[in-house]
């Protein structure tokens, strides 16, 4: 309640009002972009080149390239095409792998069966699937859609399998000794009681879709029928030497990325009121 | 609000000739060859329709797997279990059992808590309803009735349970220490309206403790359990009316008795977990206990 930002409710009264945690971001994002400003320019200011990092364009560079990009239809075409792509490989990926974690979850003779081979393939990274899904499948978008797929398939899967399985026992008898049949038991227990668990692993496998998009694009992408998409973008504007491109490509993903976990974040919270503070 | 109440309860009272629980020749144990345990051995008794009868016994000693194998979701290695006659062959709708710890369902508001048992089987009506949202009044439940269980407090909680409980009206209720954990306070405002509940509406209840008091107040029953393999050491009926207190046990002639007997057939079991000479300490410990009581 200081005067000062009652009388003067200009640009300092209003960072007052901001919350700490506001306010430290800023100053961080601030202070990142003035150091990075400054090593780019390090050679006519301090007549020597930062080794590594003075090769970075600077990032008023940065955001000019950006500026120019905002009216530029296939820099938006590429963004679209990764989102459909990561919304396509997540939503099958979501599709599957959440009825085969509860499958896992619920049933031993299922667990016993496919759980070791599930593990097996688990630890080969999707990007090694590559080669193999462009013989797979009869267009180079079903592959780069596969390989997004794998990536959020095992997290979804075993995060759904997890839950299912520390869904509290004294719980399910409880409603067993109220006389709920199997399916009401699976519906309204077991189900929401794995609920957090599937949006935590939904959250974590969005994560690992855009890092995945980008590689999958890089490799099967080009030549025309079937590219496109952040990941390509940056390809050309590597092959172009455009330094600046680059850097807009890899803060576009991570913007993107940013943005379908804050929507998942925000949709899983609304599936799951109870976690909420009443 | 009471008064509603009451009358609702009233209309239940017939069912108290519900809930004749007979355990036969019981044998129950875990376990293969050397590691076996033999947890529960040739247990006999009977539970009255509309009692509460209150088994008490060492801690560790099996009653939570007694309580199990009533509920049905433990079958016994011999002996039978059954009510009004008939075999306990699994979980069913005609027991009802309450934890230790809290088995409320987090994901549903409270109210659909207590209901669920009736929506999961199709059974509920108006009436139903009306039931839940009167007891919740009751207990003092009546502004959390669409909040979530995470906004209640321990006491609040086990409250809520008792009403889920009441509304599904089985046949017996088998309660597993269910005040456990909570504090002196609470526990004591629990045992006065659970004592309170049950003779508004008569049930055939099982209520398990390992506190003395506990049983003292609420008892139409106690049974002594010995340590493991249990079996009933005791049977004592306490004919005193309720409401019962803590304070009207201590000037009641008949409740000082009652308190030695089951204390004294508690501490022959529970000595038994001594050895040595901590059992002699333990023994001089108890024989001045028995001083003050008397």
């Amino acid at each position: 309640m200081t005067p000062h930002a009652n009388t003067h409710p200009g640009a300092i009264g209003r960072w007052r009002t901001l919350p700490s945690a506001g306010r430290r971001a800023a100053v961080s994002l601030i202070v990142m972009l003035l150091a990075w400003e400054l090593i780019a320019h390090s050679p006519r200011l301090f007549g020597f080149e930062v080794p590594y990092l003075g090769v970075l364009p600077a990032p008023s560079a940065v955001i000019g390239e950006w500026v120019m990009l905002l009216g530029d239809a296939h820099y938006w075409g590429s963004w679209y095409l990764s989102f459909t792509r990561v919304f396509a490989g997540f939503i099958s990926a979501l599709l599957l792998g959440v009825p085969l974690g509860l499958w896992f979850a619920i049933s031993p003779t299922m667990r016993n069966l496919f759980f070791p081979v599930f593990e097996m393939l688990r630890p080969v990274p999707p990007i090694a699937w590559v080669p193999a899904a462009i013989i797979f499948w009869p267009t180079q978008e079903l592959s780069i859609i596969s390989v997004i797929f794998l990536g959020a398939f095992y997290t979804i899967t075993l995060n759904t399998y997890n839950g299912g399985r520390r869904v509290d026992l004294a719980i399910i008898q409880s409603a067993r000794s109220m006389g709920a049949s199997r399916s009401n038991i699976f519906r309204r227990i077991v189900l929401p009681g794995t609920l957090p668990s599937i949006v935590a692993g939904a959250a974590i496998g969005m994560g690992i879709t855009w890092e995945v998009v980008v590689a999958a694009e890089l490799i099967s992408g080009g030549n025309g029928g079937g590219g496109g998409g952040l990941g390509l973008f940056m390809w050309d504007a590597y092959l172009a030497g455009n330094h600046e491109q680059i850097l807009v490509g890899m803060l576009s993903i991570g913007l993107a990325g940013y943005f379908s976990s804050g929507l998942l974040r925000r949709f899983g919270g609304l599936l799951t009121p109870w976690l909420s503070r009443n | 609000m009471t008064n509603h109440v009451e009358t609702q309860d009233a209309s239940v009272a017939g069912e108290a000739t519900r809930g004749f629980t007979e355990i036969l020749a019981l044998y129950h144990g875990f376990g293969r060859g050397a590691q076996r345990i033999e947890v529960i051995e040739n247990c006999e008794f009977k539970l009255k329709p509309g009692k509460l009868t209150v088994m008490i016994g060492p801690s560790g000693c099996g009653k939570s797997t007694l309580a199990k194998l009533l509920a049905g979701y433990l079958h016994p290695d011999e002996g039978s279990l059954l009510i009004d006659g008939r075999h306990i062959a699994g979980p069913g709708k005609d027991r009802l059992m309450v934890f230790q710890e809290s088995a409320l369902f987090p994901w549903m508001v409270n109210e659909e808590n207590a209901l669920y048992g009736l929506l999961a089987s199709g059974q509920v009506g108006a009436g139903a309803r009306q039931r839940v949202t009167a007891l919740m009044d009751r207990v003092g439940l009546g502004r959390f009735r669409h909040k979530y269980p995470g906004a209640l407090s321990g006491g609040m909680q086990r409250r809520l349970e008792m009403v889920r409980a009441l509304v599904n009206e089985p046949a017996l209720f088998i309660l597993d220490e269910p005040f456990r954990g909570l504090d002196a306070m609470t526990r004591t405002l629990m045992q006065e309206h659970f004592a309170q509940m049950f003779e508004e509406g008569r049930r055939t209840a099982l209520f398990i403790t390992t506190d003395i008091d506990e049983a003292l107040l609420l008892a139409d029953e106690i049974l002594v359990m010995s340590s493991r393999p249990m079996k009933v050491t005791r049977r004592i009926t306490v004919d005193v009316p309720r409401p019962r207190t803590v304070a009207g046990m201590i000037k009641d002639e008949r409740m000082k008795h009652i308190k030695v007997a089951v204390t004294k057939a508690l501490y022959s079991e529970a000595i038994k977990a001594f050895d040595g000479s901590s059992r002699a300490v333990a023994a001089a410990g108890f024989e001045k206990f028995l001083d003050t009581t008397q």
